[in-house]
């Protein structure tokens, strides 16, 4: 620090200070996501005077759905997704409220993803604001915000088996995305994997569709989910195959065309008995719901694995607020749960609970009563030893050895002997401690980011969605430790990927173009050692000359 | 097995990160007993976040960087993916003059650069657009830095050393001008030697030994594509960046200004900023041509630097058993040469393959105690001003 009466010293030119980008618009309350929580948070915040824009990433580009982002599409979705103007009316007319949202005054964007959350923290002050990286078809920008709700959802957890990378295999949460919102899911008969409560509630509502579910297949001894549900799938034909996994996909050019499905024990082993074949031409892996935490994780939201919250999840006080004051969550990506699943309100009201607090944060005093805080009512389930019965299942006990992450091409055996990736060139013979596997690592059980960075594993274009939780899995499993204890690996914006184009063409000040040259701003870093003089002092310090890094 | 307090060792080395790991490795190659504590994993911090670039001509370690870099991959055990030379690009001239400093100082050492033209740049580097000019360095190179420093922590192991991770220092315990000895929650474990190379930390620690290291860090940036085609020479750099295309294809690239920070204001993990936006914009213009791949991660790091941006590797006179070891923000490539010469400090008080003359810790002696201030390097204040 300055000694008090000092003159104050200009900054480092070097540094951000003063480099804050131009933020071109403002919002005082900004909601991300415009699912039933997003909606309803903006809604209640909308006619109090302050400032309310409310982003949606719908209609995805179909560039981003053949990349499986957000979800896990499976390259299931219709000719129409490609008609941007259809996808939108579609979107509109999905959710009404949408309507209601801009006949409020609230800024509605659709077809806008957030890329990064920005919050200002000690690393961020020198933006100066909140600010949200936002893009649409067209372009980057920043928004500057006074508080924010996001309220981005769920994704639904991958499951490697053999075949798992053809057309058709895809995400329940996808699918009803593209049923329910585009009316583009091009699905006949499929076979659900999973048969926990947010699967068999997005079964029911494809079969309602017009999709036949031809199997509900599920490795524990029972399907966990609502017997009603239940009950209405078997009533349309649906067979139920407890203690039982897919093994195989197989299929033609244009994807899935069967599966071979194998009876386990309750420790995931074949047990011998003959295989079946279930013809179909979807597969919607439903193992698990998982929060859409990347904007919150990567903003610097603390994050904790919270069982009753269906896994990793926000850490949140009575009013959706995080641990970073002026960041709420509302909805499916502040955790899952049953009852929060079957029933839309649980998410209307928190995201109502969100917009009071927002609100109260902004000066704006709240109308009414405080709803109660929503809290999840219990697990009905294990998350985490259910995902380790499926991966111990599925992937360990496979007779083959599944492609993990799809993206990088890396396989379980890749995984759990943490083989150098691909391009290195096989068969290498590997060193010493390579061979070893993961205890080489000797951390247990080893960080998803440390396998990721030998391994490549969840390093690729989909950004780990459809693999982490599975890697998460393996690791836990061969260390033999709680799935609790598996770090997060984590999550870096753009948490959508950008085309660098697009992300380079963000605003940035005058004084942003300086000093690239530099590394860190000092010509005396890189003088040659032969004309290094023997002592240093600020007084006498060079200032001048070339000061490209090297 | 890991190592349990009342273990000691012949040296022990604070800090798994490159310099700490290398320095660990040349000494268990000498068969000494040496044991690396790391407060988290290793690599986590500084080593695991920068280009990958090998080529510091300005170093007295150059030459032994040069000549360990093709070999390393052999002496470790374990790959790197070291690839040599590297062509910069200049946008315009100004820049095409920076560039030439290390035409003039590898010619001053015995290595080659081709200055190239437009059409030789495009012929080169099918990515990029019109340029002013470039250069061939016919040194230096690029290697992938999470599997490098993994390889050093392996090949330390496979020579009989040793490494503990997630193990903070909390003191030192010293008999007259020794250290004796290292506190740690798992225990305290005597050594003879000390080396504390501990990135960022370096400063703090030594301060607990009574050893005035100026040293400030600071928050820094890259980003990565997605894979794309291979282009011929993977170390293709400038426009005021650095970094590499790496062999898998991505393009990871950083640069631009840097954040001055409190360490223990911060917290361990350094977030990445909208400044991602800035060195996309300087990497399309450098690659107009990869205008279509698509970013799909950022990252940051801390980095500690010293006043003058330059290395300090020196024994301490207060001290008889002591080495330090900070690269000041550029370590990764120095690393083998680095790590041997700590080695040669332990081991015989001087290093036996470069002067070290101008790394020494005593050229600060006359610095003045407002350092920091004077020369700008405080915190962005939370005024955002």
């Amino acid at each position: 620090m300055v000694p008090p009466g000092s003159r104050p010293h200009a900054p480092d030119p070097a540094s951000v200070t003063g480099k804050a980008p131009p933020i071109g618009e403002a919002t005082d309350l900004l909601v991300i996501g415009a699912g039933p929580a997003g909606v309803s948070a903006a809604l209640a915040a909308a006619g109090r005077g302050v400032p309310v824009t409310l982003v949606d990433e719908n209609p995805i580009p179909l560039s981003a759905m053949g990349e499986e982002v957000p979800l896990h599409f499976g390259g299931r979705m219709g000719a129409v997704v490609a008609n941007r103007n259809a996808m939108l009316e579609a979107v509109l007319e999905a959710s009404p409220r949408l309507a209601e949202a801009v006949d409020a005054g609230i800024d509605v964007r659709l077809g806008t993803a957030a890329w990064g959350l920005f919050p200002r923290r000690l690393t961020t002050n020198w933006i100066g604001v909140h600010v949200a990286g936002l893009a649409d078809a067209d372009r980057a920008y920043l928004i500057g915000f006074k508080q924010v709700i996001v309220a981005c959802g769920r994704r639904d957890m991958g499951l490697a088996f053999e075949g798992w990378e053809r057309p058709g295999v895809m995400g329940a949460s996808a699918a009803y995305r593209l049923a329910k919102s585009y009316g583009a899911l091009e699905a006949r008969t499929a076979v659900l994997l999973g048969a926990g409560t947010e699967a068999l509630q997005i079964a029911d509502a494809l079969s309602e569709q017009g999709v036949r579910i031809a199997a509900i297949i599920e490795q524990a001894e029972i399907a966990g989910g609502p017997q009603k549900l239940l009950a209405r799938l078997v009533g349309k034909g649906a067979r139920v195959l407890t203690r039982h996994i897919i093994e195989q996909a197989s299929g033609d050019s244009r994807g899935v065309t069967a599966v071979r499905v194998a009876p386990v024990d309750g420790l995931g082993r074949r047990t011998g008995q003959p295989l079946q074949s279930i013809e179909c031409d979807t597969v919607l892996l439903g193992v698990g719901a998982v929060a859409a935490i990347e904007l919150l994780e990567a903003g610097g939201c603390a994050v904790r694995f919270q069982p009753e919250r269906g896994g990793h999840a926000p850490l949140l006080d009575g009013s959706q607020r995080t641990s970073l004051p002026y960041v709420y969550a509302a909805g499916d990506c502040a955790g899952i749960w049953p009852s929060k699943t079957l029933c839309e309100a649980v998410a209307r009201r928190e995201g109502a609970i969100a917009a009071r607090a927002a609100l109260e944060a902004l000066g704006v005093r709240a109308e009414g009563a405080p709803e109660a805080p929503s809290t999840p009512d219990g697990p009905a389930a294990d998350a985490a030893l259910e995902r380790l019965a499926w991966v111990r299942a599925a992937i360990l006990q496979a007779p083959g050895d599944p492609q993990v992450c799809q993206c990088e091409e890396v396989t379980c055996a890749d995984i759990l002997s943490l083989r150098p990736p691909r391009y290195l060139g096989r068969p290498r013979a590997p060193g010493a401690r390579e061979s070893g596997g993961l205890a080489a690592l000797e951390d247990v059980p080893p960080h998803p980011d440390a396998v990721k960075r030998l391994t490549r594993a969840g390093m690729g274009p989909c950004q780990g969605r459809r693999c982490r939780e599975q890697i998460a899995a393996l690791l836990a499993l061969a260390a033999g430790r709680p799935l609790a204890d598996v770090p997060l690996a984590t999550y870096r914006p753009p948490v959508r990927p950008l085309r660098l184009d697009q992300l380079a063409g963000l605003a940035e000040s005058a004084a942003m173009a300086q000093h690239w040259d530099s590394w860190f701003g000092m010509p005396t870093q890189w003088v040659p050692f032969w004309r290094v003089p023997p002592s240093y002092t600020v007084a006498a310090r060079c200032t001048e000359g070339p000061e490209a890094a090297e | 097995m890991s190592p349990q307090g009342g273990e000691g060792a012949a040296v022990i080395v604070i800090g798994g990160g490159v310099t700490g790991l290398s320095a660990g490795w040349w000494l268990a190659r000498d068969g000494i007993d040496v044991l690396v504590i790391e407060a988290g994993a290793i690599g986590w911090a500084a080593s695991g976040r920068n280009g990958g670039g090998c080529s510091h001509h300005h170093s007295p370690l150059f030459l032994e960087e040069q000549r360990l870099w093709p070999m390393l991959d052999e002496l470790l055990g374990y790959p790197t993916e070291f690839r040599p030379n590297r062509i910069r690009i200049a946008l315009d001239e100004r820049q095409f003059r920076l560039y030439r400093r290390a035409l003039e100082n590898g010619a001053r050492q015995g290595f080659r650069t081709d200055v190239l033209d437009p059409p030789q740049i495009r012929e080169l580097v099918p990515f990029a657009g019109e340029a002013y000019g470039g250069y061939f360095y016919h040194f230096g190179g690029h290697a992938n830095p999470h599997r490098t420093v993994q390889a050093y922590a392996w090949a330390l192991q496979d020579h009989g050393g040793r490494l503990l991770q997630h193990t903070p220092v909390l003191g030192f315990d010293t008999r007259g001008n020794r250290v004796a000895g290292v506190r740690t929650p798992r225990g305290a474990f005597a050594c003879d030697q000390l080396v504390i190379a501990a990135g960022p930390a370096t400063g703090a620690l030594a301060a607990q030994l009574g050893v005035a290291l100026p040293l400030m860090s600071a928050r820094a940036e890259m980003i990565v594509t997605e894979p794309l085609a291979l282009m011929a020479t993977g170390a293709v750099d400038g426009n005021g960046l650095y970094g590499r295309q790496t062999l898998r294809g991505n393009l990871a690239y950083g640069g631009g200004p840097h954040e001055w920070v409190e360490l223990q204001d911060v917290g361990a993990r350094a977030h990445s900023t909208v400044l991602q936006a800035s060195i996309a914009r300087r990497l399309y213009a450098l690659f107009p041509k990869a205008a279509h791949a698509r970013v799909i991660r950022s990252w940051a790091g801390f980095i500690e630097n010293t006043p003058d941006g330059r290395p300090v590797l020196d024994r301490p006179a207060s001290l008889e058993n002591l080495t330090i070891a900070t690269l000041s923000s550029v370590g990764f490539g120095l690393s083998p040469a680095a790590g041997r010469a700590v080695r040669d400090l332990v081991v015989s008080g001087r290093c036996g393959f470069a002067d070290l003359s101008t790394l020494r810790l005593g050229r600060f002696a006359g610095l003045e105690p407002g350092w920091r201030a004077l020369q700008g390097w405080l915190p962005a204040a939370a005024g955002g001003e």
